[in-house]
């Protein structure tokens, strides 16, 4: 059994935070550089699957690059469990992390609310903060403390309008998960979408904890738009959302789904099964990509965690993520300084990532290659099939929001 | 008008998902006085039992569905005479910590054999799609949770209003002393009434997987689902609890439908109405 096994890892490693560590600092602090950081994810609930992903993400890229680290420059990893949105424990942990295990750099950062109220914190704190997954774009406006080493909903919304407007598409309809995130990516779609040509004639925001949406989607289908911009947190949200366009016959209509790649999560399809077939999304990465980088990710993730598992967008922007915060520390050898350190994340790049090149850009947020995917059958397995690249594309939003 | 129907239709089938889910808590909670908070977790349990039979031994789900129900249905025997027996009787202050304390623990339980994550459930195909009824295309596993709703409703009425068992459960909540001094086996009955709610909870998990995720969280969850339908159907009735529910699920599919922006409130404001209306439940209001 993984899972316990992971449990008791996880225990001990907070045991370990919050006990031992206390003790050994002291006698070990002469010859030892111990680099704290303290990850805040979602490790329980209905959405602990994504935590778990980039959680396994950090777990491998310290494995695997450990010895990479300068001579007697150690981290230790404090982890605490904010178990789904929930900003004020969110903040609550993050305030633990800072005032009693004195950790150096805060991460994870997997919801934008959570995000939004650690990023805040590490304002006062001068604490820096990579947040891995949050996709709501105003999350790295709130601290000059903050890097985001996943995505933006405007990055992967923005020019889906585009290009939906582009295939003749005239109608169109978003549903989208009602919190930050899928507010943006409202906004974004809608944008593009309009600005091009389209006409959207309806829109409906869903409570994140709703478990029944066949009501929402019968409308959707009573309206008969040409296309329909999902989106949702990816996950178990994403096979349900995926079962009820299903239930209503949406997806044997002619309406086309699209949305950015949390609607067709790759690890997800084996629950969607043939009802995720034909639907387009837009995302900066995905395990089926040739390049050397991701058949590399994809091998040592499936040595470490079993042949059937597979990383997803979490786990890349995890991996990265790691990659930034091992760069800073090998940099300044081991001795983090706040402020020295946010000037090289706001100038990190990695040319060789699974998603391919990517860099930070001086908003904190990631310049990164995003790619169009189909969901097809291949060899009776359900793969997002990459079909078009739109290189290096910057925050939209910082972009469109400049004065 | 089509639409009318189908929003009808999907009200139905949401409140029967309710029903199913909640009816075996008015049993134990409505019928026995027992406030038990943990019915949550005999419907988690029923869940993960039917789950792991699909997803790890091949189990065709009725099957798995039906194991999941008498499994724990026994399970509720064995907790009834070790635990619950010593809660009648006791203040509704030691009930709720009582089963308060065993969502905890179940939930910790369930986290250490399953893991944390949500369980992926695969319905079988003739669940899936759609179906043609009455000239309208009806996503065919919320006709069937219709179907089981009534059946479900229509067993429970005949059990318990025209069978010698029914008629005695409903002696011995009625006066426990009387009950026992005509020679009833009041222990015997309630081991056997509690067994019943905890199995039917069994079965409401195994039947909504699909639309709510089987994961350790479950009984803390969707313990509001199953209050708001005792509580607006009131105590002491097998068949509030189904007019409640219908109720709830008509409601709240049509604010959806037609009202999309008003989100997760309408449910609350609307119990809430319900409730300052007619603090008993809807069934004060039919004795009215």
């Amino acid at each position: 059994m993984g899972i316990p096994a992971m449990i008791s890892r996880r225990l001990f490693g907070i045991a370990f935070g919050t006990g031992a560590a206390v003790l050994l600092a002291g006698a070990l602090q002469a010859q030892a550089q111990t680099v704290k950081i303290g990850v805040i994810l979602t490790y329980s609930g209905r959405d602990a699957a994504l935590g778990e992903q980039i959680d396994r993400s950090i777990d491998l890229f310290v494995k695997l690059h450990e010895k990479e680290l300068p001579q007697g420059v150690k981290i230790e990893l404090i982890k605490r469990d904010d178990t789904g949105v929930n900003p004020d424990l969110a903040k609550r942990l993050a305030q633990e992390l800072v005032l009693r295990d004195k950790v150096q750099i805060l991460t994870g950062g997997q919801w934008t609310p959570n995000a939004m109220a650690v990023a805040a914190l590490t304002k006062e704190a001068k604490i820096p903060f990579v947040t891995m997954t949050a996709g709501g774009s105003a999350v790295t406006l709130q601290s000059p403390y903050v890097v985001r080493t996943g995505w933006t909903l405007w990055q992967t919304s923005y020019p889906l309008g585009e290009w939906a407007a582009k295939q003749g598409w005239k109608n169109g309809y978003t549903v989208v998960s009602d919190f930050a995130p899928g507010h943006d990516g409202e906004a974004a779609f809608t944008k593009s979408f309009t600005e091009n040509g389209g006409k959207i004639i309806g829109s409906v925001r869903i409570p994140l904890k709703t478990t029944d949406y066949l009501p929402y989607f019968q409308k959707i289908k009573d309206m008969n738009p040409d296309v329909v911009y999902v989106f949702n947190p990816g996950g178990p949200q994403a096979t349900a959302f995926m079962k009820a366009f299903d239930d209503v016959g949406i997806t044997k209509s002619n309406i086309k789904l699209i949305g950015p790649g949390d609607i067709t999560a790759s690890d997800e399809l084996p629950n969607m099964g043939k009802r995720a077939l034909g639907v387009i999304t837009m995302l900066q990465y995905s395990p089926a990509a040739t390049r050397k980088a991701n058949v590399d990710f994809v091998a040592a993730w499936k040595k470490e965690y079993g042949a059937n598992t597979v990383p997803n967008y979490f786990a890349a922007a995890g991996w990265d993520g790691m990659r930034a915060i091992f760069d800073v520390i090998k940099a300044q050898n081991g001795k983090i300084d706040p402020d020295a350190t946010m000037k090289l994340l706001r100038q990190w790049k990695n040319p060789n990532s699974p998603r391919g090149p990517v860099r930070i850009d001086e908003h904190g947020d990631i310049v990164q290659n995003l790619y169009m995917r189909r969901v097809e059958e291949k060899d009776g397995v359900l793969a997002n099939v990459e079909f078009a690249t739109i290189e290096q594309v910057g925050d939209p939003w910082k972009v469109l929001n400049k004065k | 008008m089509t639409t009318a129907i189908t929003i009808l239709f999907f009200g139905i089938a949401y409140g029967m998902i309710l029903y199913l889910i909640s009816v075996g808590l008015s049993v134990t909670m409505g019928l026995m006085n027992i406030v038990n908070l943990a019915h949550g977790v005999f419907a988690m349990l029923g869940g993960y039992i039917t789950v792991t039979l699909m997803n790890h031994l091949g189990v065709p789900f009725l099957l798995a569905l039906a194991a999941g129900c008498v499994l724990v249905a026994i399970l509720g025997f064995v907790l009834e005479r070790l635990l619950y027996r010593h809660l009648y009787g006791r203040s509704e202050l030691d009930q709720v910590l009582f089963s308060i304390g065993l969502i905890f623990v179940s939930a910790a339980l369930a986290r250490i054999a399953w893991g944390p994550l949500a369980q992926p459930i695969e319905l079988p195909d003739y669940l899936k799609g759609q179906v043609e009824f009455l000239g309208l295309e009806l996503p065919t596993y919320r006709l069937a949770l219709v179907g089981f709703g009534f059946a479900v409703i229509a067993g429970l009425w005949f059990g318990f209003d025209r069978t010698l068992f029914g008629a005695r459960i409903r002696a011995t909540v009625n006066n426990r002393e009387m009950a026992q001094s005509v020679g009833i086996d009041t222990d015997r009955l309630f081991a056997l009434a509690f067994a019943l709610g905890t199995g039917l909870a069994a079965l409401g998990g195994g039947l909504g997987a699909d639309v709510l995720a089987i994961a350790p969280t479950y009984p803390l969850q969707y313990i509001i689902y199953f209050l708001i339908v005792v509580a607006v159907g009131g105590l002491g009735d097998i068949k509030a609890p189904f007019l409640a529910a219908i109720l709830i699920g008509l409601a709240d599919t049509a604010c959806r439908y037609f009202l999309p922006e008003v989100g997760a409130i309408f449910i609350f404001a609307f119990v809430f109405v319900v409730l300052i209306w007619l603090p008993a439940g809807i069934m004060q209001w039919r004795r009215s």
